[in-house]
């Protein structure tokens, strides 16, 4: 089959980001020729300003060269300004004549910087800040002048001002509003982002407008205002603004207004014509930061790819100052209006200032001077939209950090220096994270995790991480998305996933991949367990568990070790035991020669380097039920011994332990689940940081929900306080029920709650009492289905080849 | 070279899953595919040694259960921006049944 000819116009990071999707999902189905004004491959545009400052080289920067282009069998047209579309002919002119036939073709022209109309403008020495052009330029004018004048305090202006400082230049920015980047940040906040720009050295005149630029010999001289004063200036940078590059769209009649119109899936008002980037307008705007830019591109290869699911529907854009020392974070509306509300913290002597702006209960905007920790969770708050009344009292403070492990405490990734480590789990320190940005041209967290391994563990490092790729990348960094598809299988989300299941009644996983018209033949060792997890949840009995798709530990039943030997933890209900249960133990540890015996912090007991083979006698001869220690599924329920011995009692929570245990295990859920009962509030069995941990009282019964005493410590909130032990089991069984129906597969309770708010769970457990009982009968239900696992293997060859090594 | 072993009936193997074959001492995993094609590679992923025939397979790939690095049993690579690669062993299916090249 002859390849679809596709043509872009523009050589930039969006254009080049969208090639590099497209020849992911359709890697033979285009013939590709791309046209590049510039000179060079793709670079990194906004390392533009590190490389202004002599932090890096343009060689750092660049991230396609020009044999990747060759590699990839594209073709590439550099310094060739394409200025004419035959749409009739379909063909593409460049200046030089030479010319190239389109089926489909893809504006990537990019941005030019506003120069503003004055008399003067033309002079040399006036440059905007755009290309490596305008940065050899500036370089070069360092080392023969003195007086740079920038005009502009935007993002844009002010990194400009701080390279040409940082290259020993006498800087003066100016700016024609009444604060420096008026557009991102308010009042307070650029002050006091003056006032530590001045102590580096920095020259601020507000509120100046420019008149003309004076020139000697055809070189500038000055810049006069209307006020009439005047300043010397032997360098001129023009950074007032972009404006999209529609020239060449205009002259072939496509439509434009304040850039390139294009619909939601980036095509302009001819469709076999796509536009993205800087140069698009789209549902009224313009943007100028990369990752809105990224995922254009990626819509617009899904589309290019003929998979035609994407959708682009604009972003919400965070800003970050890339000017070492200083640190900012903006989002959303944060100055106000008539219906919102203000949350300020304000300290101007520490150099801290924040303010949060909510509207009908939601956080739509934030300004942070100062400490910018928490900007990427206020970031997330905002873009999920969710209700924030629950946590309105601790919100300022954000998230609490305190109970993170791994990082030796700390939660300011800028404070860290290259030699700090950030990921505990895999060794991965601040600076290794710093370089690979930069040389590998990462903008995600996946990104990250994939070429370093931080955070692909346990994750307690995300935080850190994003804060990393923020500071170095600036507000250009693609932060996390609030909701994202389940892998790179499939654009769907999650949630998509459970309600097609749900409302088309998918039973399997080959009908749910070909239903939701899944990429790959088989998907990945990602979405195939939680299609499966959805699956047996939403239809128990009918759907069938495919062993294949579930981890090792939950399709063999045992924990792998790192030397590929399991361990096997036999349930002991409540923690009780019997002198009958430990001999057998014991037994198998010795026909068995385990080599190592532990107690667990679960109150069980762990038998370890088991061979696979002998799992099944193992089980066999200790007789005992599957401890599910393996699982995504109920695990221990950790209980104090309570009022039967203890002086202090007040319940019998060994008892009610035992009662939660036999009712619920054998539950598959989300992610592992622990429960724990304690028989007064001095709270020995540590309820508080549990799934689900009862308190006994004189009076009845404590439920407290969402407890994580894992990678962050979490302390589970109050649910509600009932009389008898079978409301314990109602209500809690209730609970859980709503988290294994609604929440994302690997979400902990903690982290459902988070995002669904403790209101909504308080609604469905406590309000509704249909609805509760309805949820209680549902979970025994799904639990009546279930077998014992390591019986059914032991004794009725269930997965027998799963076990049996085959000698040759 | 006929010196093909008779290892079992592909009928053993299960779609999308392996077997652990042991010859000599040496445990090799022999991998089927979501159809009828059968592989064989070293037991052993390259980054810390895990038993990949325990891993998740989706098309002809499989992800280590250790530390989720994914391996291609087609030619034994590891997949980007991974390094490493592992043995392979010619395998192939006659008449239902697999035979091994050791």
């Amino acid at each position: 089959m002859k390849k679809i000819k596709l043509v872009m116009v523009g050589n930039g990071m969006a254009g080049v980001r969208t090639i590099e999707e497209l020849l992911k999902l359709a890697p033979d189905m285009y013939d590709i020729t791309v046209f590049g004004a510039e000179p060079h491959g793709n670079y990194n545009r906004i390392m533009l300003s590190p490389v202004l400052s002599g932090e890096q080289t343009i060689k750092d920067i660049m991230l396609n060269d020009v044999d990747w282009y060759q590699q990839n069998g594209i073709t590439l047209h550099l310094n060739k300004k394409i200025n004419r579309i035959d749409r009739k002919n379909r063909v593409v002119y460049a200046e030089d004549g030479t010319f190239a036939e389109y089926d489909r073709l893809i504006l990537a022209t990019g941005s030019n910087p506003f120069i503003l109309p004055v008399p003067g403008k033309d002079l040399d020495g006036v440059i905007g800040f755009r290309d490596i052009h305008d940065v050899d330029a500036m370089i070069d004018a360092s080392h023969k002048h003195k007086h740079a004048v920038v005009i502009g305090g935007g993002l844009l202006g002010l990194e400009a001002a701080n390279g040409l400082l940082l290259r020993g230049m006498d800087v003066t920015v100016i700016h024609i509003a009444e604060w420096l980047m008026e557009r991102q940040l308010d009042r307070t906040a650029a002050r006091l982002l003056q006032k530590s720009l001045e102590e580096k050295g920095l020259k601020f005149l507000l509120q100046k407008e420019t008149e003309l630029i004076a020139g000697k010999d055809g070189k500038v001289s000055a810049v006069r205002f209307k006020d009439g004063s005047e300043i010397p200036a032997d360098l001129v940078v023009m950074a007032v603004g972009i404006r999209p590059n529609t020239a060449l769209a205009e002259s072939a009649g496509i439509h434009c207004n304040r850039g390139i119109v294009v619909n939601d899936t980036m095509q302009t008002y001819d469709p076999r014509i796509y536009a993205i980037g800087e140069c698009v307008s789209h549902r009224g705007i313009a943007y100028g930061l990369v990752a809105p830019l990224f995922e254009m591109a990626k819509v617009c290869a899904n589309h290019l790819a003929e998979m035609g699911i994407g959708r682009y529907v604009g972003s919400v854009t965070s800003t970050k100052l890339k000017v070492t020392g200083v640190d900012l974070f903006s989002a959303g509306n944060f100055s106000g209006g008539a219906n919102t509300e203000d949350i300020v913290l304000s300290d101007p002597v520490g150099g801290v200032y924040k303010k949060l702006v909510i509207q009908d209960n939601k956080l739509v905007g934030a300004c942070l001077y100062g400490d910018t920790v928490d900007g990427a969770w206020y970031f997330q708050l905002l873009r999920e939209g969710r209700n924030v009344s629950d946590i309105r009292d601790h919100l300022m403070f954000g998230q609490n950090h305190l109970g993170d492990g791994g990082h030796a405490g700390q939660n300011k990734a800028a404070a860290m220096t290259d030699e700090m480590e950030v990921c505990g789990c895999n060794g991965v320190c601040k600076g290794d994270i710093v370089k690979a940005i930069k040389e590998k041209g990462l903008f995600t967290l996946d990104d990250v995790k994939k070429h370093t391994k931080a955070a692909s563990s346990c994750g307690s490092c995300s935080g850190l991480v994003e804060q990393i790729l923020s500071s170095t990348l600036g507000g250009d960094y693609s932060a996390t998305p609030a909701v994202k598809p389940i892998c790179g299988c499939t654009e769907r989300t999650h949630d998509e996933v459970r309600a097609a299941i749900r409302d088309h009644k998918l039973l399997s996983i080959p009908d749910t991949m070909k239903f939701l018209e899944w990429r790959t033949p088989d998907g990945c060792a990602t979405c195939r367990p939680a299609l499966n997890y959805y699956l047996i949840s939403t239809w128990p009995g009918e759907a069938k568990d495919d062993a294949q798709s579930r981890f090792v530990n939950e399709r063999v039943h045992a924990n792998i070790q790192k030397d590929g030997t399991y361990s096997v933890v036999p349930r002991m209900w409540g923690g009780k035991t019997t002198a009958a249960d430990l001999r057998r133990i014991a037994d198998v540890a010795d026909k068995y020669a385990v080599p190592m015996i532990r107690v667990t912090g679960g109150q069980r007991i762990d038998l370890f380097g088991i061979k696979k083979e002998d799992l099944p006698g193992v089980w066999a001869d200790l007789d005992m039920p599957s401890g599910h220690a393996y699982g995504k599924a109920l695990r221990t329920v950790k209980t104090c011994i309570g009022s039967e011995f203890c002086r202090f009692g007040t319940q019998n929570s060994t008892q009610m332990g035992i009662d939660l245990e036999k009712a619920f295990w054998k539950m598959w859920a989300p992610h592992k689940v622990k429960f724990a009962v304690s028989g007064c509030p001095r709270n020995c069995a540590e309820a508080a940081i549990k799934d689900v941990g009862i308190i006994g009282v004189d009076s009845g019964w404590e439920i407290y929900v969402g407890g994580n005493g894992g990678i962050k410590t979490e302390v589970a909130e109050f649910l509600v306080k009932v009389k008898t032990a079978e409301e314990v089991l109602e209500y809690s069984g209730a609970f859980i029920q709503v988290y294994r129906e609604e929440a994302r597969y690997l979400d902990r309770t903690v982290h459902w709650i988070q995002r669904v708010g403790m209101d909504y769970v308080k609604k469905r457990v406590l309000e509704d009492e249909a609805g509760r009982k309805a949820l209680y009968q549902r979970l025994l239900h799904a639990l009546s289905v279930e077998k014992d696992p390591w019986k059914e293997r032991a004794t009725e060859g269930v997965a027998k080849h799963e076990f049996e090594i085959l000698s040759v | 070279m006929s010196n093909w072993i008779r290892v079992a009936p592909l009928s053993e193997f299960p779609q999308l899953g392996a077997r652990v074959v042991r010859h000599e001492g040496k445990e090799i995993a022999v991998f089927r595919n979501a159809g009828e094609d059968v592989f064989a590679i070293n037991d052993k992923c390259p980054h810390k040694g895990g038993p990949l025939s325990q891993g998740i397979v989706s098309g002809n790939t499989v992800t280590c259960p250790l530390h989720g690095m994914n391996i291609c049993f087609e030619d034994g690579m590891a997949q980007a921006p991974d390094e490493g690669c592992v043995g392979t062993y010619p395998v192939k299916v006659e008449e239902g049944v697999v035979f091994l090249q050791i």
